[in-house]
């Protein structure tokens, strides 16, 4: 009996951190953020700044990454608009491997919503007009999630298809390089 | 309820029994134990058979990218030869300062080399008369860098033609440019396809009576695949033969005379597909063309049909996966035959044909020889169409042959792939038991010379969405050696007989074209970086020559203006199976590389990337 009341304890702990938990990861973005023109106009995708001016304060982790709901989202868009026949499940392929720490245009979800909106020059395809701002959102918080630079619990725990790799969940956090740093700074 | 003492036992028995397993599994061979599964095979007492037929003279150069219209990749210079090819030296090199797949043949025509490196393009002209051929110049089209994102397997292109003082060769972003091979200027440029539409082109193209026939890739993007005819004086497009649609699209008339029922019938190229699939169907012609000067015909396969989710494509998908004879001035279809009707795993139909005169049950017959990626060695009657022998050359799991009676492949019904379901064990895999690395063919001792693949794969198909400009796949693949524990191998087929002679097997698909002499001596390279010289007769190895970069590239032989015999090779590792070393891709994912890069996790610790011509001789 001892050992059951035990369990019951730990067990109810366990359900009310996931509860606790739960409450963000389970929200539903309605309200939708500003247009994308402010976070164009805040990326930069190089780190050399003259004059020795500092780098700009990096944008706020977004909402969506921090709903497992978008990010699941982002996971289904991101197959839908075929950006798996080019990155693969993160991998690469046509276009670079988005699961690995090198990040060319800088891996923070401004960057990677400019890279899916303007496209860029060596292939990426521009995305705009195509893909509303709210999914390019969705599919950049997907995207990070792949490296690992999403908390455990919004990450997708394992695949909806063939396993072919680790589950973005049980992917260890990259550390990127490039111009963003590394994601502790920002989170 | 279960006591904590017995979750404890089990929670590590379980992961432990799991760990055992899984280390068992995935143990990769030590490099000592790799060696001992590569031994070559060789069949016993096999008597070899030269060839009777006629092969097009040779002048010692090589101005189209299969030497001759024949394709059989044939030098007959025989100063290198079995004794002597151990001295064999590097004469010159030449960086092209690219890093991305080098799979073209050099050209060698009036004491100048050209040569066409992958994406962006350039064509350099390298000075053969003057000591280390220094660089004549160099002429850069500048394609658009937005045509890399639709060029489905690595940047690459397969090289050039040279006809009536022109170098006539393709660039990414679907242009067809002509120029002058004294001079180095253009002298015309043709736009012929659209990277919006998912076409992008980097085959050779061939020049036959006066038109440079040249074919679109982008079976991968939804493209319609087509092949088209350009004056070689002007660049005007002469006509435009598509590989699907209407029959007048197709340019089949009253001279079409299919050999077999199935591909007899108005529009067919409407009709075996659902309605509007057609016009995003995939079936490009990016492989290899050949041309019978006698009977005025070209050769050319058709690739997939697209998407690779087949069930989104009821019907037989004609004329995609196949093989068309075609009028060489008018483009007029004569015949076609469709190697894998419904086409279930990526097994384009655009592999080299060899054009051949052989006795087959007492009768000479003119043939091609077709290595398909299906995994049989197709011999059809080059006159009509038919099948007279098909047999296969690597392990094969999807077909249970080739009925020679009505042409069918016989597909094995528990091996079609379905959306939702992974099928497993499927020989050959995507890219085929032979992709489009081109074979070589010596009269001396009548054998065909094969780099191919030795993959099988699983499969999950899932519905594809068409997106004009990007990929229109529908599936999920990942591949790993097949049976014998090799990626690949290099094999002599004997094309009589239709069976292998002997097989020299390698850790990675041989991805190389292949070159046959007149000095018994056959050349190939590997991914790994290592240029081959081996005996025509067994395949033993009598040299080798460890270049900077895994190869993918053509050998080609010529004679130099100082009347010594060159061989000449690009290395530069690439294409799809090196596309994990150009391409940085990560492993972890076994579907990268569209499941490629499952089977090549190793190739980064054998080689790293960079173009660079290698040209060696006899001190």
């Amino acid at each position: 009996m001892r050992s059951n009341f035990q369990l019951a304890l730990v067990l109810s702990a366990f359900g009310a951190a996931a509860l606790l938990v739960a409450c963000s990861r389970e929200d539903r973005i309605l309200r939708q953020p500003p247009p994308a023109n402010q976070t164009i106009n805040s990326v930069q995708v190089s780190g050399l700044n003259p004059g020795a001016n500092s780098m700009p304060t990096p944008p706020p982790s977004n909402m969506y990454q921090e709903s497992a709901y978008a990010v699941s989202e982002g996971q289904k868009l991101y197959e839908q608009y075929n950006c798996v026949g080019c990155h693969a499940h993160g991998g690469g392929g046509i276009g670079p491997p988005l699961m690995d720490n090198n990040w060319i245009y800088g891996s923070e979800a401004g960057n990677i919503f400019t890279t899916i909106m303007q496209g860029r020059p060596n292939g990426m395809p521009s995305f705009r007009n195509r893909v509303p701002e709210y999914q390019a959102w969705e599919i950049a918080a997907y995207v990070r999630s792949m490296s690992g630079l999403l908390p455990k619990g919004v990450s997708p725990g394992r695949p909806d298809h063939m396993s072919v790799k680790p589950s973005e969940a049980s992917t260890p956090p990259q550390t990127p390089t490039g111009i963003t740093g590394s994601p502790e700074q920002h989170q | 309820m279960t006591t904590p003492t017995k979750c404890w036992l089990r929670n590590l028995f379980l992961p432990a029994l799991f760990l055992i397993f899984f280390a068992a599994y995935t143990e990769v061979p030590h490099a000592a134990a790799q060696d001992a599964m590569l031994q070559p095979q060789t069949e016993k007492n096999y008597q070899p058979h030269s060839y009777q037929g006629k092969v097009e003279p040779d002048d010692g150069q090589w101005t189209r990218p299969a030497k001759d219209y024949a394709s059989t990749r044939y030098s007959s210079l025989d100063q290198i030869n079995t004794n002597n090819v151990k001295n064999l030296k590097l004469a010159f090199t030449f960086s092209t300062g690219m890093t991305r797949g080098h799979e073209a043949a050099p050209l060698i025509v009036n004491n100048t080399m050209y040569i066409v490196t992958p994406f962006p393009n350039s064509l350099y002209a390298l000075d053969l008369t003057k000591p280390g051929a220094p660089m004549k110049w160099v002429y850069q089209p500048l394609p658009t860098p937005a045509s890399q994102g639709v060029a489905c397997c690595d940047v690459v292109n397969r090289g050039a033609s040279y006809d009536d003082g022109k170098i006539f060769y393709n660039t990414l972003d679907d242009q067809t440019v002509a120029v002058d091979a004294n001079t180095g200027k253009q002298v015309w440029k043709t736009q012929i396809g659209d990277i919006n539409k998912g076409e992008s082109i980097t085959m050779a193209p061939i020049v036959a009576k006066g038109k440079v026939l040249v074919g679109n890739s982008g079976g991968e993007f939804g493209i319609r695949g087509w092949l088209t005819a350009l004056d070689e004086k002007t660049g005007k497009i002469a006509w435009r033969a598509y590989s699907a649609g209407p029959d007048k699209d197709v340019l089949i008339g009253p001279k079409f005379k299919p050999f077999y029922p199935q591909d007899r019938g108005q529009d067919l190229g409407v009709k075996t597909w659902p309605p509007d699939a057609w016009k995003i169907g995939g079936a490009g012609v990016w492989g290899w063309i050949s041309y019978d000067p006698q009977l005025n015909l070209i050769y050319y396969g058709t690739a997939n049909p697209g998407p690779w989710d087949s069930e989104a494509r009821p019907g037989d998908n004609k004329f995609s996966s196949g093989i068309f004879a075609r009028d060489a001035d008018t483009g007029e279809a004569i015949w076609f035959y469709q190697y894998s009707p419904h086409d279930l795993y990526d097994y384009d139909g655009v592999n080299e044909n060899i054009l051949l005169d052989l006795p087959i049950k007492g009768q000479t017959r003119k043939v091609l020889i077709h290595p398909d990626r299906n995994g049989y060695v197709y011999v059809l009657d080059r006159t009509t169409g038919e099948v007279l022998s098909a047999n296969p050359f690597a392990p094969i799991t999807t077909s249970r042959g080739v009925d020679l009676k009505t042409g069918l492949l016989q597909y094995v019904t528990e091996k079609q792939p379905m959306v939702g379901k992974v099928v497993r064990n499927l020989c050959p895999t995507a890219p085929g038991a032979k992709d489009w690395q081109p074979s070589a063919f010596s009269p001396r001792t009548g054998l065909v010379y094969i780099p191919h693949n030795n993959l099988c794969m699983d499969e999950e198909d899932v519905t594809a969405n068409y997106i004009a400009g990007t990929p229109y796949v529908g599936a999920n693949v990942r591949m790993y050696d097949a049976p014998g524990g090799y990626g690949g191998a290099f094999t002599a087929w004997d094309p009589i007989e239709g069976k292998v002679v002997w097989s020299n097997p390698d850790h990675f698909p041989v991805w190389s074209g292949a070159l046959a002499t007149a000095g018994d001596v056959v050349f190939y390279g590997t991914l790994d970086g290592w240029f081959k010289a081996v005996d025509a007769h067994n395949g033993s190895l009598l040299w080798q020559f460890k270049t900077g970069s895994g190869i993918i590239g053509q050998p080609v032989s010529y004679k130099g203006p100082d009347g010594k015999q060159y061989i000449a090779i690009l290395s530069g590792v690439g294409g799809w199976a090196g596309a994990i070393v150009a391409g940085g891709l990560d492993p972890r994912d076994e579907s990268a590389a569209l499941g490629f890069a499952a089977v090549m996790k190793d190739l980064p610790k054998y080689t790293t990337k960079g173009g660079m011509l290698y040209v060696f001789a006899l001190p």
